[in-house]
């Protein structure tokens, strides 16, 4: 459970008036405002093609806006430091010609970070339940897995922000289940921050301290939905029926966003 | 039912091998025939026999000819391989370069070597010539394949190396290049071929007796004298050189691809 100062306290990043627009001339964001505090894990569910993961690339800085600003609270990690931000891709973007521990090495050896980095990788592995696996390649490896190594990448530099876009959403049900459990304990455990970008309301509800609803074309906030169930949140969570409630408001909410074009 | 499925597998293997051989031994052996019932003089036609005696009688002049073929290859090869990465990676760094330098690339591919050969050996040394031969010949196919690998990046994994301020120098050394290996492997095995098309090309163009003559000049000498058997003996080993550089880069292809690459995964799953 974050503490219940942090949810009060000033945004680890904050986007103000986001906008994007593509080259094609889509406009895939307009206006997006969106504070994540520290220690939050902030679900952005939305329709397939309303900019949530443009605007997950551009939290990570790897899209540039084209109106409005990112801010980074003054407290947040240096840019130049490897532990700011660690991203999960959709698909689990290994290296498929080296070992699942040189993947897992990778932010390291590119940061050249100090420290003893055989025992922050081992970690890393053993974290994701995949110490036995270190020296296997990514193509022995089944879907969850691979993502689990893709997590222990992400997680490797210990980063104050993770950003993670659909990443289970290649996953059979029950390897989804199994990773959203394991994603939580690695969440309490790290005290890190969250922003998990997701189609499925399920999810949205299952994981996240707050949903935040997008509507589409240009991409927006259309509402927020505060999650207030107490972590850890286990099977009998999945099957309570406050869980039941609170999608049935998520899906509404969503629904609502749909109908009316997200306008506010 | 799977057993049975293995049993097709194994007999589909065996046919495989064995047809081959079938079709060789009988064309052989019809060849030998035809020879032998009208009697046709080796110097019009020799029997498949006597290309094998010829092979064992003439092989220390042949063996030192095959020595000098391979080495030229291979040295035309080295050099098709370090140029042909070398210039895809300098295109890829500096797009100018590529701009500037590659339609000279192309033509050089495009331009019939027998007709650029002679020139060469205007202008330079035997041995330069014949193996700037070989180069022209083969370093396209390198340069063209990993300039594709070096583009065939993931977008993920890019967007994941500048996530964490990856140099150029790491992006190329641990990124682009590794993805680039199965096209680059690809190129080779082109390579290995051409440079010694490129090298017997030249050989015949220069024409000349040389201390080192190759095959391919052995080809056009016993023409003249009519060494019909020794024309045969000669190009059955330059096929026999082209087979082994061809499955000896195979080799190295699977050795260096077979844990990661789709191309070099064996059937069973």
């Amino acid at each position: 459970m974050p503490p219940a100062d942090a949810i009060q306290s000033s945004p680890l990043v904050a986007l103000r008036g986001v906008g994007k627009d593509f080259a094609n001339g889509t406009r895939a964001l307009a206006g997006l405002d969106l504070e994540v505090r520290p220690g939050e894990f902030v679900a952005l569910l939305g329709p397939s093609g309303c900019g949530k993961s443009t605007a997950l690339r551009i939290i990570a800085g790897l899209s540039d806006p084209t109106e409005g600003a990112v801010e980074w609270s003054p407290s947040a990690t240096p840019l130049q430091n490897a532990n700011r931000i660690g991203f999960v891709f959709q698909e689990p973007t290994l290296m498929p010609w080296t070992s699942v521990y040189d993947n897992v090495a990778l932010p390291l050896a590119l940061k050249g970070a100090p420290g003893p980095a055989k025992e922050r990788i081992e970690a890393a592995l053993d974290r994701v339940g995949l110490g036995a696996f270190r020296a296997a390649y990514p193509r022995e490896l089944s879907g969850g897995m691979k993502m689990r190594v893709s997590i222990a990448r992400a997680l490797v530099t210990e980063p104050q922000l993770l950003l993670m876009d659909e990443p289970f959403a290649a996953l059979d049900e029950i390897t989804r289940f199994k990773l959203n459990g394991d994603l939580l304990q690695m969440w309490q455990a790290l005290r890190t921050t969250v922003v998990f970008v997701t189609h499925s309301v399920f999810e949205s509800v299952y994981l996240s301290s707050r949903v935040v609803v997008m509507a589409a074309r240009p991409g927006r906030v259309s509402t927020e939905l505060a999650v207030d169930a107490p972590y850890p949140r286990g099977r009998t969570f999945r099957t309570s029926a406050e869980y039941a409630a609170l999608c049935r408001r998520a899906s509404d909410a969503l629904a609502i966003t749909m109908a009316t074009g997200g306008a506010p | 039912m799977n057993a049975g499925v293995a049993a097709i597998e194994r007999r589909d293997r065996f046919l495989r091998i064995a047809l081959p051989i079938v079709v060789l031994a009988l064309g052989l052996a019809v060849w030998e025939l035809v020879v032998r019932i009208e009697d046709i003089p080796p110097y019009v036609l020799p029997a498949p026999a006597v290309i094998l005696q010829t092979l064992v009688a003439d092989w220390a002049l042949l063996s030192q000819s095959l020595l000098v073929t391979l080495t030229t290859t291979f040295e035309g090869f080295l050099l098709a391989a370090a140029g042909g990465v070398g210039l895809a990676v300098l295109f890829n760094q500096w797009r100018f370069l590529e701009y500037s330098l590659y339609p000279y690339a192309v033509i050089l591919q495009v331009t019939p070597i027998v007709a650029v050969a002679p020139l060469l050996l205007i202008y330079l040394p035997q041995h330069a010539a014949v193996l700037a031969c070989a180069w022209i010949v083969a370093f396209f196919p390198v340069l063209a394949n990993t300039t594709l690998g070096l583009h065939s990046v993931d977008r993920n994994l890019g967007d994941l190396f500048s996530l964490y301020g990856a140099s150029r120098g790491q992006v190329l050394w641990r990124l682009k290049l590794p993805s680039a290996l199965p096209y680059i492997l690809g190129g080779l095995r082109i390579a290995g071929g051409l440079s010694l098309i490129g090298a017997v090309v030249a050989e015949i163009a220069a024409g000349s007796a040389g201390a080192g003559s190759g095959l391919a000049y052995r080809i056009a000498e016993s023409g003249y004298r009519l060494n019909i058997p020794r024309m045969f003996a000669a190009l059955l080993l330059l096929s026999l050189a082209g087979i082994v550089i061809f499955y000896l880069l195979s080799l190295v292809n699977y050795l260096a691809l077979r844990r990661w690459h789709e191309s070099a995964l064996g059937a069973e799953r």
